[in-house]
C-alpha cells in the first residue's frame, strides 16, 4: 500500500478542464448540490474501500509568504489568486497501487458540474515518500 | 491481562476455525468471548484460561448459529460433531494464516487481517501502525472478511500466498507503537515452529538477518546509511547467530526455494566484519541460483550486476545492467554506482540526481543527492 495526495487544481493544470468552462460561483444551487453530493459520495466509496485518509477543501484565496532577512516581517505576495495555480483541496488515499491511484483521481474527477456533465478537472497525483524498504 | 487475552484471542480463533466455524461468525464469537472475560477475570480467574474461552467462545458460536434459521442444516452438522480434545496450537495457527493470507484477498487487506486475527492487534493499533484513520481500517478488515466468507481453500496452494504476505508486513518496517516488522518476524517464528518447510525458515532466517542490521540502516536523523559504510559493531550479533542456524538447518533439507536464497545472500552480508571481507564470489554464485529459481525478475537481474560488479570489475557489471529496462525502480542508483566505481564520476553524479528523483522515500533521496554532490 502506499499513500497519494490528489490536488484538485482550480488553475494551473495543464489546460482547462473543458472548453466551456463555467466556474462554480455561476452555478445554479441545484447543480452546487450535486456536485458536494457527488464528492462526499467519492469520499464515502474510498472509505468503504478502505482506502480513504484524509480530505479537506481549502479557500480559494492565498498569499504566497517567505523570509524577508533578520528582523524584517514576512515578504508576502499577493493575493492575486486569480494569476496563479489555485488548489481547491486535496485528498490522501492509501492504495495498492498507482493505476488504483490514477482511477480514484479520475473517480474524484468526474465530478458532475453544469448540466450535470462531468466537469473533469485535472487532478494532480502526488505519491507520498515512505520508509526505505526493510529488504532492499 | 490484556497481553494475555491478545495471545488468547487468536489461538482461540484458530481453535473455532479448525472445529469449522465460518470466519466471520467465529471471530465475533471470540470477541464476545474476550469481552466476558474483560468483565469476569478480574474477579475469578479461570483456572484454565485456554480452555475457558474457548468453551465460552464456542458456546456464544453455537448460540449465533441456532438464532439463524437459514441456516438451521449446518447447525446440526456442526453440533453434533464432538469437539476435538486439546488443540494443537501449532495447525490451527497454520490453518488460521492460510484463512488470513487467501490469495483473493489484496496484499494490503491480508496484512490487515492477519494483524488482526492471528496476531491480535486491534483496529486502532494497526491503522496506528500502517497511519490510516481507524474507520480505513475497519472498513478494510470487514472487506477482507466479506471476501474471505466465499472464498475456497486449498491449503497445500496456499502456503507461498502466505508468506509473502509475511514479508510484505516485515517490509513495513514503521517503528510506532507498533512495530509491524517485530510482528511479522513473531508470526513467521510461530509459523516456522507449526511447519517444518525449508521456506518458511528461509524467510525466518532472512527477516532475522536483516533485521539484524537494523539499528545500523539509518542516522539518527533518519538518513540512510548503506551496507557498505554501516557500523557493524551496531549489528545484532545474536540475531544474526540465529538467523544463520536457521538457513543452515533449512539448507540440509534439500528443497531449496527463492526465500533461502536471499537469506544466503543476507548472511554473507551479515557474516563480514568489514564490508571488504565480503565472499562477492559467494553472494554471486547465490544470485545466479536466485536468478534461476525466480527467472525474468529484474530487480534480481540488477542486484546480481552489482555482485558481478564487485567480482569482475564495475564493466562486466555495466554490461549485466545493460539487461535490465529503464523504468525499474533503483535502477538509476544502481547504474550510478557501478559508473562512479568505474571511475566516470560526471555520468555517476547525474545518475544520482535522476535516481534521487525516483526515490520512494526521503531518507533514499537525500542520500541519493548527497552522493550525486560527492562527485560533482
Amino acid at each position: 500500500m502506499a499513500k497519494y495526495l490528489l490536488l484538485k487544481h482550480y488553475r494551473g493544470a495543464p489546460e482547462p478542464a473543458c472548453e466551456d468552462f463555467v466556474p462554480m460561483d455561476q452555478w445554479t444551487p441545484e447543480e452546487i448540490d450535486a456536485h458536494i453530493t457527488f464528492m462526499n459520495h467519492v469520499a464515502d466509496t474510498l472509505r468503504e474501500r478502505g482506502e480513504f485518509v484524509d480530505a479537506q477543501a481549502l479557500s480559494p484565496e492565498g498569499t504566497f509568504v517567505r523570509f524577508d532577512g533578520e528582523g524584517r516581517p514576512p515578504l508576502t505576495d499577493g493575493p492575486f489568486a486569480e494569476s496563479k495555480d489555485l488548489i481547491a483541496g486535496w485528498m490522501i488515499i492509501d492504495v495498492d497501487s498507482t493505476e488504483r491511484a490514477h482511477e480514484a483521481a479520475a473517480f474524484l474527477s468526474s465530478a458532475p458540474g453544469p448540466g450535470g456533465r462531468p466537469i473533469g478537472e485535472w487532478i494532480e497525483v502526488r505519491p507520498f515518500m515512505s520508509e526505505p524498504p526493510a529488504i532492499a | 491481562m490484556e497481553g494475555l487475552l491478545r495471545e488468547l484471542g487468536p489461538r482461540t480463533l484458530a481453535v473455532l476455525v479448525r472445529r469449522g466455524a465460518e470466519f466471520t461468525a467465529a471471530e465475533d464469537a471470540v470477541q464476545e468471548a474476550l469481552i466476558e472475560a474483560v468483565r469476569r477475570w478480574p474477579e475469578r480467574m479461570p483456572e484454565d484460561p485456554p480452555a475457558w474461552l474457548v468453551r465460552v467462545a464456542w458456546r456464544k458460536f453455537l448460540d449465533q448459529v441456532r438464532s439463524e434459521q437459514a441456516r438451521r442444516q449446518r447447525e446440526v452438522r456442526v453440533a453434533v460433531e464432538p469437539p476435538t480434545g486439546p488443540a494443537e496450537q501449532a495447525d490451527d495457527t497454520l490453518l488460521l494464516l492460510t484463512r488470513c493470507c487467501h490469495p483473493e484477498l489484496s496484499p494490503a487487506s491480508a496484512v490487515a487481517l492477519t494483524l488482526r486475527a492471528v496476531a491480535g492487534l486491534t483496529t486502532a493499533q494497526i491503522a496506528r501502525a500502517y497511519l490510516v484513520p481507524e474507520a480505513t481500517m475497519a472498513q478494510r478488515i470487514s472487506r477482507a472478511k466479506r471476501t474471505l466468507r466465499d472464498a475456497r481453500f486449498d491449503r497445500v496452494g496456499h502456503a507461498a500466498a502466505v508468506l509473502r504476505v509475511l514479508y510484505l508486513m516485515f517490509d513495513h518496517g514503521f517503528t510506532g507503537p507498533v512495530d509491524v516488522a517485530e510482528e511479522a518476524i513473531r508470526l513467521t517464528r510461530q509459523l516456522a515452529n507449526a511447519d517444518r518447510h525449508p521456506e518458511i525458515d528461509g524467510l525466518l532466517a532472512l527477516m532475522l538477518l536483516h533485521h539484524a542490521r537494523r539499528a545500523a540502516r539509518l542516522t539518527s536523523t533518519g538518513e540512510l546509511v548503506p551496507l557498505d559504510e554501516q557500523d557493524r559493531t551496531r549489528w545484532d550479533t545474536a540475531m544474526i547467530a540465529e538467523g544463520v542456524q536457521i538457513l543452515q538447518g533449512a539448507l540440509t533439507r534439500d528443497r531449496l526455494g527463492e526465500y533461502q536464497v536471499q537469506a544466503a545472500i543476507a548472511a554473507l552480508h551479515d557474516d563480514a566484519t568489514r564490508a571488504e571481507e565480503t565472499d562477492w564470489l559467494q553472494v554471486l554464485s547465490w544470485y545466479d541460483e536466485l536468478a534461476r529459481l525466480v527467472p525474468r525478475n529484474p530487480a534480481i537481474v540488477m542486484n546480481r550486476a552489482v555482485a558481478v560488479a564487485q567480482v569482475d570489475g564495475p564493466p562486466a557489471g555495466l554490461r549485466a545492467l545493460a539487461e535490465v529496462p529503464d523504468g525499474v525502480p533503483r535502477r538509476a542508483a544502481v547504474a550510478a554506482w557501478l559508473h562512479e566505481h568505474a571511475g566516470d564520476a560526471h555520468r555517476a553524479s547525474e545518475l544520482y540526481v535522476e535516481a534521487a528523483d525516483a526515490a520512494s522515500s526521503e531518507a533514499e533521496r537525500v542520500h541519493l543527492l548527497k552522493r550525486a554532490a560527492r562527485l560533482r
